[in-house]
């Protein structure tokens, strides 16, 4: 066995803390080292050319490459050594750069632990074995998982590529976050007007599937091959009959239930359709506030309807969809004001959210656009806005910037003044964040043409004072202490994970971080790709992002999907465990233990009963080498031999 | 073990692919700095350790050994971490038996987003078992 070493400075980045000529000269006394070296760059061309000459010229078998994380480059790598005709599998890293150079402030320590990191490495790919993968059918459909504007922008692109899209959304109509707002930034165009023509497409594209108010039930399968369980809710209308004339809601008397589309600005009615905009426009009750459900008796809505789409006996129901990709654009959710009992935590009625005070200034929201206090629907002339409301404020866990608000209050304080123009808006901020093409000219529109007064500071205090809230706050740029008569109070709340994002990411096998968003494969390079194969992200589910950003990614994870679907076959990952049928025993505790269900039984001819792989369904995690009393099954590239001669490379008594 | 430093211990770690792994790679993105003992073995799966590699790296010269996975509910693998841990805490509890202190190995979940808590944990571990000291200079075999 022949095996070549590569060790990477990555400029200064390895070389810097690691003495990398001294690692070269320690591998070349290993047994079975039959070249080793430093190199500047190993991942450029001219760094993989030298791997494949020396490959030929050193007659070399196996490589390790010492350089950044497996994760970064190995499959960079493999591709290299195959060019030079090697099995990809002939090849180890020694992740040098991240576990090494990076974190240890001692060269000489760095230097050690890199020897035996790459020794590690030489000992394992030493036990490698070529493996070499099947190719499998793939289901060129594609779910998407909401029906926001990210989500749709990724089921209009995947639709108009071909595809067949199913498109999940959870409330009753398409639209998300974006059919609540009155204008967007940085033009103040209508964004209903933007968006309505998405939602018909939506709804008209022959080939797009829309299930609304429906969940993700269970997803089971793998890139290419997965099975979908979506629950369809029960809305206790039939939506095959409901023309969405409305009559129901006119007639419905529960007026006081929670408008959900409206986030409480005002009641809706127990049966309703969420905006006149509606996608599908169908009717659903809520059976929280519906009399025939809490009471028992009224059947208004039955009686009234023309085309009898009331059904009180309704059930959810649970469909089954068979799909190759998965879109998630879930979106992001909002702090809840109890968070802030500085503020009132809700109890001040004309203190709201900037999603509520949304609402009021949209024409379709419950005031007709008409900006009025929530407590006497009279018309505020003093209105502040208050940034930062949860965001970058670590002793709520939210450390992060929620990326779009400075932008929203600008507009606001703009639109404040074209509703009512003898109003003066104030607005608290820590920083202004206008980074995006022709922000930072915006918010100095709302400050220069239509006077918003811009305090630098945070509010300390909000409290009622007659029928008017006194905001306490810092003026940190004059050094003072500032309080404002205010009729109405409109808070920033910071941007959080959508509620259910950490269930969702449990079915899709993908990761989150600590605040919810789902974790991309590479925050630069791999940005809507997530670390599952086969699922993609889109929008706000991935982190705080405006519009334009979340419809650029629903395109972006539209063309990876459409370059997934490019192939009629996919590749599979030959890393999956296989049986010794000799040495196993028939117990089937592996069986038992797979998570995915991929061991069978299998009788051989002399009668003997032994486990077998399904090789496309086995994720290759190894469960089973664990559990496999007598080693008989071995995930492939883990196996005990392998892990064991790392072991041993380093742990010699 | 010539090679070690004379202030370092050998410390073994198995580290999951998908979160734990990811987690140091973050730390080191990051430049949290760690201490320099720890030796990283990469496994799919937090659930692919079998207990007898840890034995067998703490019987073969090891002095501490790290096994680290995805949270709880997180794998990657739907659950190979429940296995991990269901394996892994019976392992604790057998060290003793072998004469091996129980606070030598330790076993924990990190995600690939919480490098700082990876480099408190390198960090903690670390000092724990220098606070132990050599495993094999042979006094807790004798215990």
């Amino acid at each position: 066995m022949r095996v070549g070493v590569f060790i990477c400075h990555c400029g200064s980045n390895i070389a810097g803390t690691v003495d990398v000529a001294r690692a070269a000269a320690e591998l070349r006394k290993v047994p079975g080292v039959a070249f080793a070296t430093n190199y500047m760059y190993t991942c450029s061309e001219p760094g993989q050319d030298e791997i494949k000459q020396a490959i030929k010229r050193e007659n070399l078998d196996r490589i390790v490459v010492a350089a950044c994380s497996p994760r970064m480059h190995e499959l960079t790598f493999r591709r290299t050594i195959e060019k030079a005709g090697l099995n990809r599998y002939f090849l180890e890293m020694a992740n040098i750069r991240e576990h090494i150079s990076w974190v240890g402030l001692d060269k000489e320590a760095n230097t050690i632990k890199a020897i035996e990191t790459i020794k590690m490495a030489v000992a394992k790919v030493m036990q490698n074995k070529p493996l070499y993968s099947s190719s499998f059918k793939i289901n060129k459909r594609v779910l998407v998982i909401g029906g926001g504007v990210a989500g749709m922008q990724a089921a209009l692109d995947c639709g108009d590529g071909g595809l067949e899209v199913v498109l999940v959304e959870k409330s009753p109509s398409v639209g998300g976050m974006m059919a609540r707002l009155d204008k967007t930034f940085p033009t103040i165009d209508c964004s209903i007007c933007i968006l309505g023509p998405k939602m018909v497409d939506v709804a008209q594209h022959d080939k797009i599937k829309l299930y609304a108010y429906s969940e993700i039930e269970d997803i089971k399968g793998y890139v290419g091959n997965y099975e979908v369980k979506i629950r369809k809710k029960a809305t206790y209308v039939d939506w095959t009959k409901c023309t969405g004339c409305g009559l129901c809601m006119e007639k419905c008397p529960s007026k006081n239930s929670y408008d959900y589309f409206n986030f409480g600005v005002a009641p809706t009615k127990a049966i309703n359709i969420p905006f006149p905009q509606a996608i599908p426009k169908k009717a659903k009750i809520d059976p929280d506030f519906c009399r025939q459900f809490t009471k028992g008796k009224c059947g208004v809505c039955a009686k009234i309807c023309p085309t009898g789409a009331i059904n009180y006996e309704m059930q959810d129901e649970i469909v089954t969809e068979e799909v190759g990709a998965i879109v998630v654009a879930s979106g992001y959710g909002l702090i809840d004001m109890d968070k802030f009992p500085e503020y009132g935590g809700g109890r001040y009625p004309d203190v709201i959210t900037g999603i509520q005070y949304e609402r009021l200034l949209n024409a379709s929201g419950p005031t007709e656009g008409h900006i009025v206090r929530p407590s006497d629907h009279t018309e505020p002339k003093t209105v502040v806005f208050v940034s930062c409301a949860g965001s970058r404020d670590k002793s709520l866990g939210i450390p992060y910037c929620s990326n779009f608000c400075c932008m929203y209050i600008a507009k606001q304080a703009i639109l404040t003044k074209d509703h009512i123009p003898d109003s003066q808006s104030y607005v608290f901020y820590m920083d202004i964040r206008s980074p995006g093409k022709g922000y930072d000219e915006f918010t100095r529109r709302a400050q220069e043409d239509y006077g918003a007064k811009y305090v630098r500071g945070r509010v300390s205090r909000i409290y009622p004072k007659g029928k008017k809230l006194v905001v306490v706050g810092a003026d940190t740029l004059l050094g003072t202490q500032v309080e404002v008569e205010a009729d109405l109070v409109v808070l920033a709340t910071a941007v959080t994970a959508a509620p259910g994002a950490a269930q969702l990411a449990e079915k899709l096998h993908i990761s989150y971080d600590t605040f919810g968003f789902y974790v991309e494969s590479h925050p630069k390079l791999r940005p809507v790709e997530t670390n599952t194969s086969g699922v993609f992200l889109a929008g706000a589910a991935q982190g705080p992002k405006d519009i334009p950003a979340s419809v650029g990614q629903g395109s972006a994870a539209a063309a990876k999907v459409l370059a997934l679907f490019s192939k009629d076959m996919l590749e599979s990952d030959p890393a999956v465990a296989k049986v010794n049928e000799n040495t196993c025993v028939g117990c089937l505790k592996c069986k038992l233990t797979c998570p995915f269900g991929a061991i069978q039984e299998k009788e051989l001819r002399g009668g003997k009963i032994v486990a077998s792989v399904i090789e496309t369904v086995c994720a290759g995690c190894g469960v089973c080498t664990s559990t496999c009393p007598c080693g008989a099954i071995q995930l492939s590239h883990f196996t005990d031999n392998q892990l064991l001669a790392e072991v041993n490379a380093i742990c010699q008594k | 073990m010539s090679e070690v430093g004379p202030k370092e211990l050998r410390i073994v770690g198995f580290l999951c692919n998908w979160c734990s792994y990811g987690g140091a790679d973050t730390a080191g993105v990051s430049r949290f700095k760690q201490p320099t003992d720890l030796r990283i073995i990469r496994v799919p799966c937090s659930g692919r350790v079998d207990p007898l590699f840890v034995v067998k790296a703490l019987l073969n010269g090891a002095d501490g050994v790290l096994v680290s996975g995805c949270h709880p509910r997180d794998c990657h693998y739907s659950d190979g971490n429940f296995y991990a841990r269901r394996r892994l805490e019976m392992l604790k509890r057998l060290l003793p038996f072998l004469g091996i202190d129980d606070k030598r190995f330790h076993y924990t979940w990190i995600s690939a987003s919480e490098g700082q808590r990876w480099q408190q944990t390198v960090t903690d571990f670390t000092k724990q078992i220098h606070k132990l000291g050599p495993l094999h200079s042979g006094k807790e075999a004798q215990q």
